[in-house]
């Protein structure tokens, strides 16, 4: 199988993995960093969101050759050391997370997103949250829009 | 021993605490009274959570805590977090008693223990309802022997030692921490005394919104559930699953073939399907979707929507109309609905020829544990199995299905496994809440109400699993209140808060193969939603406003208070196309309102832009943790309400991800949401608050469709179109 090389929060990593496999699945069972969670596999819920060169992308539906040489990141390096990203420190503020399996994802496509703009709408604010934070997730990123 | 006897309201139950044996302060609750009709009187009428406490009283002991020698207090839970916040609110009700920092508690999720028979459940919103008391009485316990061990190294009297932020302290300013005290404190020389239980009116957590204390972990992807577990060797594994429910495997064709795709380590066969063991979940999947299978019939192929409509509408009957006075007919349908929790089904297993471990999301994992090792041969008492916090459940997790399959494949192909089902699967393959119709009739007669009779029919729901056990358990000995076990909960549960007259509400199951499951809550969530919409439209019949015509029936002064905080802005003005709708309920103790504002400009694409919530849920032990679970039933509400169910088409549902159930996303979701936590009156006990939320704004919302359009919908979801190209099956 061949070798991907690419990095991860950070760190350089190589991964012996067939071209098409799923970075998702390379990210958690091969490399263990199982932040980004699995809920739907197709680019719908997007609970695995993380960030490719800095953009959300959706690591269920990329195939690990494709990163190859790129910088991904996930919600395990958003923070700065114990240091919290803004958007998390809002998401605490708000006391978001209910079961917090969509929140990874949530987090990291909001961080995305308000680089983007400040005053994204609703429809832009796409991920599935299953227990219904919805509010408070708005309420969040209109708190950490507001602080970055 | 000591002994907490405080006896206040409807809970004339008694704890008391005793000394573990260990190097460090370990307290134990336990339960004082003999269970049994006589020595703990039900409340006059039951509700379901009191019979699920009765079945509990024989093990209320064994709710641990320990103090460490660092200060940090341990308390072992007999629940699952499924996201209700319930070790947050745990932890208030141990730091409050212990007179400790919140952060120093640590609450652990207990493994399944069968000695605690029905006392390790998690269901009916009824964890706080429980464990309100005991708690408290093991942290208190642990509180007094501190001080004690504090009075004896000043050689003073302990009731001049104080307790507060983790530390004993003495009038001329001396204190010690109770990390230093541990020890000594866990000394048996100790006299018992009586224990008394902090008043109300000290109280500092409890009763204060409190964040949760996991909320870093999950912010920061550290919040380990299942499948993000390190255990050794653990391969991952998926199952391929028959084209309709339940449908048996003959023969797979091209195992051998698909054993040797990349990373496939092997496939074996077991009752529910094919599972592929394989490197990653992605070879697994696709190792599955290779599979080549024959399959053999399932119990449902021939059924689909209409078949299985047909079947409950024939199964109840409106009957001959009333002699005397005129009457109001309504009829109300509802779709299944998937749990869907964002966790699809998931567990861990490690079976060795002596022994297996499991690691599950699991709200009955006593009832799992048995069910694991009977499917693999094994004795209970050699299989471990670990409650893991859940990514979500709904209900969905009183099913230990998962944990039975893995355990199985973990036996087939000798080696620790880590099996997920896939989201289709999830959607196609998990339960439902069961469909239902609903046939209500009023009877008035110059102006009064004669008579209310709701008769609701319901595909079998299933509610074994240890929860049916711990019913049938508690209702020992009580009057007879149905003849099935879910008749018995939808007589204890489906309660009309209004004086309406003559009232019958009855439930009859129509048996069907289908995984159904109850949907937080059992049967309200249709049951009293369509009960408050045939409200409003008797209301409208009879000429009358729909908040007033509830306030004039509604019976106790706690829930007219409910009713008008959340009514306040009632009848303000709106633009054209919008109306408000209200709905109520009342359940588990507590009580909740609903008032939305509906935006149905287009009647195809109708939007909740406001909601108000009043919610009295008796002691209030975490007011931020209550509004996220309202916020929380609010969205679920309008989800079920406006466009969320499952098709079901010859024997299988046809959604098969988000994309095509339609949850409810931001778009969908109020600009303006208020919960209200009233105050539930200085005796308050806690009442049940983490299914209390749906039924309201269902009917809130249902109510102002109909006001906003002028067409009463009377099928659920209002929009449910088979808007996309399904999955292959
Ligand atoms: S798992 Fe990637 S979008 Fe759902
Ligand atoms: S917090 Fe549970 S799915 Fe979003």
């Amino acid at each position: 199988m061949p070798d991907q090389t690419f990095t991860v929060n950070g760190e350089t990593v190589t991964v012996d993995a067939p071209d098409d496999l799923p970075l998702l699945w390379v990210l958690r069972d091969l490399l263990g960093i199982r932040g980004p969670k699995y809920g739907c596999g197709i680019d719908v819920c997007k609970a695995c969101t993380s960030h490719l060169d800095g953009e959300a992308f959706n690591p269920c539906v990329t195939p690990v050759a494709s990163v190859a040489g790129r910088s991904v990141t996930t919600i395990e390096g958003l923070a700065d050391g114990d240091r919290l990203h803004p958007v998390q420190e809002a998401w605490l503020a708000q006391d978001v997370a209910q079961c917090g399996f969509c929140q990874p994802g949530q987090i990291m496509a909001a961080v995305a997103l308000l680089r983007r703009t400040s005053t994204p709408t609703d429809a832009e604010i796409a991920n599935v949250c299953r227990c219904g934070t919805y509010v408070r997730i708005r309420e969040a990123i209109k708190a950490a829009a507001a602080r970055m | 021993m000591t002994e907490n006897a405080e006896h206040t309201g409807v809970d004339r139950r008694r704890f008391l605490a005793f000394l573990v044996a260990a190097p460090t302060l370990t307290v134990a609750a336990v339960q004082l009274d003999t269970p049994g009709a006589a020595a703990v009187p039900l409340p006059e009428p039951p509700d379901l959570g009191d019979v699920l406490n009765l079945a509990a009283l024989p093990t209320s002991h064994l709710l641990t805590l320990k103090v460490a020698e660092d200060g940090t207090v341990d308390f072992w839970l007999p629940r699952e977090e499924v996201g209700q916040g319930l070790t947050t609110a745990v932890a208030m009700l141990v730091a409050e008693e212990l007179d400790t920092a919140l952060d120093t508690v640590r609450v652990h999720l207990d493994k399944a223990r069968p000695e605690l028979l029905f006392n390790q459940l998690t269901g009916s919103s009824n964890s706080i309802r429980s464990l309100y008391r005991p708690v408290r009485t093991a942290a208190a316990a642990a509180r007094q022997r501190l001080a004690w061990a504090a009075a004896l190294r000043w050689g003073t009297e302990p009731d001049r030692v104080t307790t507060r932020g983790g530390r004993a302290l003495l009038a001329d300013g001396r204190s010690i921490a109770y990390g230093e005290l541990a020890r000594e404190a866990s000394s048996d020389r100790f006299a018992e005394q009586p224990l008394a239980l902090k008043p109300r009116a000290e109280h500092r957590l409890i009763g204060s919104p409190t964040s949760r204390i996991d909320a870093r972990a999950l912010v920061t992807g550290r919040q380990q559930y299942t499948l993000d577990l390190d255990i050794p060797g653990a391969k991952p594994a998926m199952v391929r699953r028959p084209p309709t429910i339940r449908g048996s495997v003959r023969r797979v064709r091209n195992a051998a073939a698909v054993e040797t795709m990349p990373g496939v380590l092997a496939v074996t066969a077991i009752a529910t399907g094919v599972a592929v063991v394989a490197e990653t979940f992605g070879q697994a999947l696709a190792g599955k979707e290779a599979l080549d299978v024959e399959w053999g019939p399932g119990p449902v192929d021939e059924l689909s929507d209409d078949s299985l409509r047909a079947k409950l509408r024939g199964a109840v009957a409106q009957g001959l109309p009333p002699l005397l006075g005129r009457y109001v007919d309504a009829e109300f349908d509802f779709a299944p609905v998937s749990h869907a929790p964002l966790e699809t089904n998931c567990a861990v297993a490690d079976v060795r020829p002596a022994h297996a471990t499991v690691w599950a999301p699991a709200q009955s994992p006593i009832a799992a544990r048995k069910a694991v090792a009977d499917a693999i041969g094994l004795p209970d008492a050699l299989v471990d199995f670990h409650v893991v916090q859940a990514g979500g459940s709904f209900g969905r997790r009183l099913f230990h299905d998962a944990a039975i399959e893995a355990a199985q494949v973990s036996k087939a192909v000798r080696r620790p496994v880590r099996l997920m089902w896939s989201r289709v699967d999830d959607m196609r393959h998990g339960r439902m809440r069961p469909a239902t119709h609903h046939k209500l009739r009023a009877v008035h007669a110059g102006g009064a109400l004669l008579s209310f009779r709701h008769r609701m029919a319901s595909v079998a729901m299933d509610v074994r699993h240890g929860f049916g056990d711990a019913i049938t358990a508690g209702l020992t000995g009580l009057p007879l209140v149905g003849e099935t076990t879910a008749q018995a909960m939808f007589a204890l549960s489906v309660r009309s808060p209004y004086d309406m007259g003559a009232t019958r509400q009855t439930l009859t199951e129509v048996p069907l193969q289908l995984p159904t499951g109850s949907w937080r809550g059992v049967f309200s969530g249709t049951g009293r939603a369509a009960e408050e919409m045939f409200v409003d439209e008797l209301a409208e019949r009879l000429g009358q406003d729909p908040v007033a015509f509830r306030r004039a029936r509604l019976r106790t002064a706690a829930q007219r208070a409910v009713l008008d905080k959340a009514a306040a802005g009632w009848g303000r003005e709106l633009p054209a196309g919008w109306a408000q709708g209200v709905g109520f309920h009342e359940e588990y103790r507590s009580r909740t309102a609903c008032v939305v504002d509906l935006d149905a400009t287009d009647p195809k694409a109708p939007r909740v832009m406001r909601a108000v919530i009043a919610v009295d849920a008796g002691r209030a032990v975490n007011p931020r943790g209550i509004e996220a679970q309202m916020l929380g039933g609010l969205t679920d509400a309008i989800a079920t309400t406006l466009r969320a169910g499952l098709h079901l088409d010859k024997g299988l549902p046809l959604e098969g991800s988000y994309s095509q159930f339609h949850y409810a996303r931001q778009r969908n979701s109020p600009y303006e949401a208020k919960v209200h936590v009233l105050d539930g009156g200085p005796d308050a006990e806690p009442g049940g608050i983490g299914e209390l939320g749906v039924p309201a704004p269902v009917a809130a919302i249902a109510n102002a469709y109909a006001r906003a359009t002028g067409r009463r919908p009377r099928s659920f979801p209002v929009h449910f179109a088979v808007d996309f190209e399904p999955f292959p099956r």
